[in-house]
Order: C-alpha cells, then structure tokens, then sequence
C-alpha cells in the first residue's frame, strides 16, 4: 500500500483543464519529489489531495483513506505547507501555534517549541508585522509541530532565505529519518535532486515522467556555453551532444553523457571562456519533454 | 471544533460590545422622547393626521396604535432597532464564511484535521451565541427603558415580550440568508456593502408595500413578517408569516451546509 495513490485523478475548472488522469503512488519513508513549471498542475494536485478542491473524475487516496470523503482523519497526521503562506493577521505567532496544535490529539508543545526555537521565530510577535520570510517559517513550525507521517510541501522554499532554506532541508531530513513520508512540490530541479528518492515530472497537467533520481541524475544534462574565435564546430558532433546554438563569438549546445569526455574535448579548444551550468527546468521541457 | 468556536467567539468580542452600545443608546435615547410625546396625545395625533397613512406606515407608525400610547411609540422605536438588528446578522452571515477566503486563511483552516460540517457549525455556533448576547441587550434595555420613560401610563407587557421574542427568528433570517448568497458567489470583497444592501432592500421593500398596498412585496421582507405595529396590536404573531421566515432560515442553512462541504478553495 501507497501512502498516496492518485489514480485517474483529474480537474477541470469548468472547460480549462487543471490536471488531467494523474496517477502516481508515494511509498513510505520517500522522499518524493514533484517537479514542474509553474501553472503545471502541481498546486491542484496538492489541494486536492487536501480536500481543498474536490476532483472532477478520479480518486486521490492517502493512506488508503479517500482525501474527499476521510479528509479529518487524513490530515491528523499530515502537515501541509503551501506556497504562499496566510495566516490570522491579529494573533500572535505562539497563539496561532497553540491554536493550530489544538487540532491535534497529541501533546505538541515540545516539538512545537523546538521547531520555533530552530528556525529563529519571535513567538511574541503579531502575524501582521511579520516579514514575508517569517511568516514562512510560522508556516513550517505549525506544519511540522505534529509530527505528521505525512509531510507535503507545495513550493516551501520561497521567500527563504539560504541558511533558513538549509535549516528547513534539514529538518525534513531528521523527520524522514524518523519514518516521515514527504511529498515535494517544487520547480527548482537542483532543489528535487538534492533532497528526493523519487521524482515525477508534471506539465499541462499531465504526469510525462516518474523515475527514481538516479535515473534522472543520468540524465543529467549540462548546457555548455563556449566563447572564442576560432571554434572547431565539427569536433562536437559527439553522442550526447543537442541543441547546437551557434551565436557571434558564442556556440552553446546541451550534453548528456560522460563529462570527462566533453572536458577533454573542450580542453583541446582555444577558448576565450566557457560556462558550463545546469539547464532550467523550463529549458528541460522546452528541449526534451515536448 | 471547539478550538474554532473558542477563536471564533474571542473575534466576535469587540463586536458584542459595538452592537451592544449601539443597541441600548437607540433604545434608551428614542424612548427617552417618549414622556413628552405621551402627554399631548390629541396633538401627537393631530400632528399625523397631516401625513399620508402610508408614509407613517412606512417609518411604523400611523397603526391601528396611536404615537401618543407606549405601545405605539415602541412599534417606532423596534422598527428603528429591527434594523440595526438586520445590518448586524446580515454582516455577520455574509461574513462568517467569507472571511476565510477574502483574508486566504482557508488554506491554514481547511489543511488541519477537521470537517468543513464542523468548521461551519463552529462558526454557526459561535455567531449564534453572539446574536443571542444582543438578543439579551435588546431585551433589558427595552425593559428598562420602558420602565423609566413610560410617562406613568400602563402598557401590555406581555405584548412587548412577544415582540422582543421575534427578535431571534429575525436575527437567522439575515444571518441565514447572507451565508447563503456567500457560498453562492466566488468572493466577497466587501462584507458592509453586501449587508446594508440586504438590510436596506428589504426595509425598503416593505415599506414599498406599505405605500402601494397589498401584501406579495412584503412576503420577500422579514419587516413585514415581523412588522411591530401589528404585532404590538394584535397581541399575536401572524402564524403563516412566521412559517414562512422559518422556511427561509431551514432552506437556506440546508443549502449552506450543502454548498459548503463541496465547495473548491481557491489558492491565490
């Protein structure tokens, strides 16, 4: 058994497609990565999946209880971080902390303070002269503060600053140690890469791929850029070798492959300069899920 | 769901007080005018003579119930209150549920582990609670105003209590009807608007029937169904009319609650 099983699920919004027949299993103890372009349909997947919208056909199922109909019990042991992150305005974050602990049948004050005390959060401050990337941390705390079986993040490093974002990877890791299943909604790939065992890809609302990372690490492509007068273009014509930019004094191209063989191809050139740097996810699609 | 209803009613505080300020200065201070309207009768009710039935009907007056009685005054004096009354539930129906979304804290509420049922009849409750405290307001204040400024002329009390006891069917009219136009709509951006629009269009429409006459107008406006004057008079509360308001609040919260539990939230 999954701990989320998607299956057929779909969403219309009236005509305008949300996401269409996704189906996906989420093991225990995954990390599990989501990974799309924004507008891809990885939001809907989540709310759903929250009971915050309810599927047009399909069902969404976590631990083994359907998400629209044992949405309660569901959430008793999930904790959900949106991407953007609204809260009472007049509380004070210890207050909303303790209210939101209030849902749950188990005693949270200790990890609750724990969790405050790591990410840095004045407990005594008012939501409303909160920062944006404080805010966000009131967001982790009261998503974490349960210890849920069942960590979901839509977007959750936004308005983090990087030693916060390090923090919070961190503390996903230490809560997937002790036996947290998280599911990983993001559009930054290196993010996915660095923290999940599974990934799959989502565009126009449709799942394309669903693969373990080592699979995706071999596909890991480079997009190298090379500057110089005099560039030999026929010598690059290697297996592993696409998308043949050719600018001024520039040429680019993205490679797949073996990266000793491509330094050493490089390596005989005489360049002005070079760049070799990780492709953007929209560049991905673009180039290699159309 | 007892932490919702706890956090709900610790919002509705301020409110509770505003409402009751509110409530106690219009009673106390229209009354207060009471002594010197009760002492002239034959003038108080020269005086009307000169305005058209209709429009005196229209502001609760010119009933079977002369200004110049306690009675007829405080048939002014509720339809004033009744209202306020209105603007208050119908501030809080198209509030209580739009809030959440106007404000996107559905997204914390909805992610936690408890039922949009239950989410909603926290809410319910803890407004329900609130509209009872006015309620309660309403009651002593009108009591004591009728104590202090009755002019030494005797009043049927128990028509009073009658009247007061309207009050609660009236309060879930407009709070019923207003959560329900807000599970209707999208969103609502600005409660006040929504609420004086209600209170106001149905005071208006029956005081449109009042001018023009006949009686299918007021079927659309509670001041109708709860119309003081009549009730002040007659010692009884029309038993169709009072059916059908509660129609209205039993069909209305049955749609709510429907519309509800299946109802998407938005993100941004």
């Amino acid at each position: 058994m999954g701990i989320i099983e998607l299956n057929q699920l779909s969403k219309f919004y009236g005509k305008a497609k949300g996401i269409e027949n996704v189906t996906l299993e989420v093991n225990e103890g995954e990390i599990f990565g989501f990974i799309g372009p924004n507008g891809a349909g990885k939001s809907t997947t989540i709310r759903t999946m929250m009971g915050l919208i309810f599927p047009t056909s399909g069902s969404a199922k976590i631990f083994d209880m359907d998400c629209s109909k044992e949405g309660p019990k569901i959430r008793q042991e999930v904790g959900y971080l949106p991407s953007e992150v609204f809260y009472y305005d007049k509380m004070k974050v210890l207050d909303l902390l303790k209210y939101t602990a209030g849902f749950y049948q188990k005693d949270c004050d200790a990890r609750m303070y724990e969790l405050a005390e790591i990410m840095e959060l004045d407990l005594k401050k008012r939501i409303e002269d909160l920062s944006y990337g404080n805010k966000k941390k009131v967001g982790i705390v009261q998503g974490l503060l349960h210890s849920p079986k069942l960590i979901v993040l839509d977007e959750p490093t936004s308005g983090l600053d990087p030693l916060m974002q390090k923090k919070f990877f961190d503390i996903i890791l230490e809560e997937n140690k002790k036996g947290a299943t998280v599911f990983f909604s993001s559009h930054i790939l290196s993010e996915v890469q660095a923290l999940c065992n599974r990934v799959a890809i989502i565009k126009d609302g449709v799942i394309i791929k669903v693969d373990d990372i080592k699979s995706m690490r071999e596909d890991n492509y480079k997009k190298i850029t090379l500057r110089g007068l005099q560039i030999d273009q026929e010598k690059y014509k290697l297996e592993g070798v696409t998308h043949i930019i050719n600018g001024e004094d520039s040429f680019k191209f993205f490679y797949k492959g073996d990266i000793n063989q491509i330094t050493k191809q490089i390596g005989n050139d005489n360049l002005l300069d070079v760049l070799i740097e990780e492709p953007t996810l929209e560049e991905i699609f673009m180039h290699y899920y159309k | 769901m007892l932490n919702i209803f706890k956090y709900e009613f610790k919002m509705y505080q301020k409110s509770i007080l505003v409402w009751s300020i509110t409530f106690i200065t219009v009673t106390i201070l229209l009354m207060a005018f009471y002594p010197s309207f009760g002492s002239d009768v034959a003038m108080v009710d020269k005086l009307l003579e000169n305005y058209p039935k209709e429009l005196l009907q229209a502001f609760g007056m010119g009933g079977e119930l002369s200004l110049a009685t306690v009675l007829g005054y405080y048939a002014f004096v509720f339809a004033f209150l009744q209202l306020f009354i209105a603007i208050q539930a119908a501030n809080y129906g198209f509030s209580i549920i739009s809030v959440e979304e106007r404000e996107l804290t559905a997204d914390y509420l909805m992610s936690k582990p408890v039922s949009r049922a239950e989410i909603l009849l926290a809410k319910f409750g803890a407004t329900f609670i609130t509209l009872c405290i006015s309620n309660g307001v309403i009651w002593i204040s009108t009591l004591a105003a009728l104590k202090l400024f009755n002019d030494g002329k005797a009043y049927n009390l128990s028509n009073i209590l009658l009247l007061l006891s309207t009050i609660i069917i009236f309060q879930l009219f407009f709070l019923s009807i207003g959560m329900l136009v807000s599970v209707l709509m999208r969103k609502i951006r600005s409660v006040l608007s929504f609420s004086l629009a209600l209170a106001f269009g149905t005071y208006i429409l029956n005081s449109i029937r009042a001018i023009v006459g006949g009686k299918l107008l007021g079927y659309f406006s509670p001041f109708y169904h709860f119309n003081p004057a009549t009730i002040l008079a007659k010692g009884s509360i029309n038993i169709a009319l009072l059916t059908l308001s509660s129609f209205v609040i039993i069909a209305s919260l049955t749609a709510t609650y429907l519309l509800y539990v299946r109802r998407d939230i938005y993100s941004l």
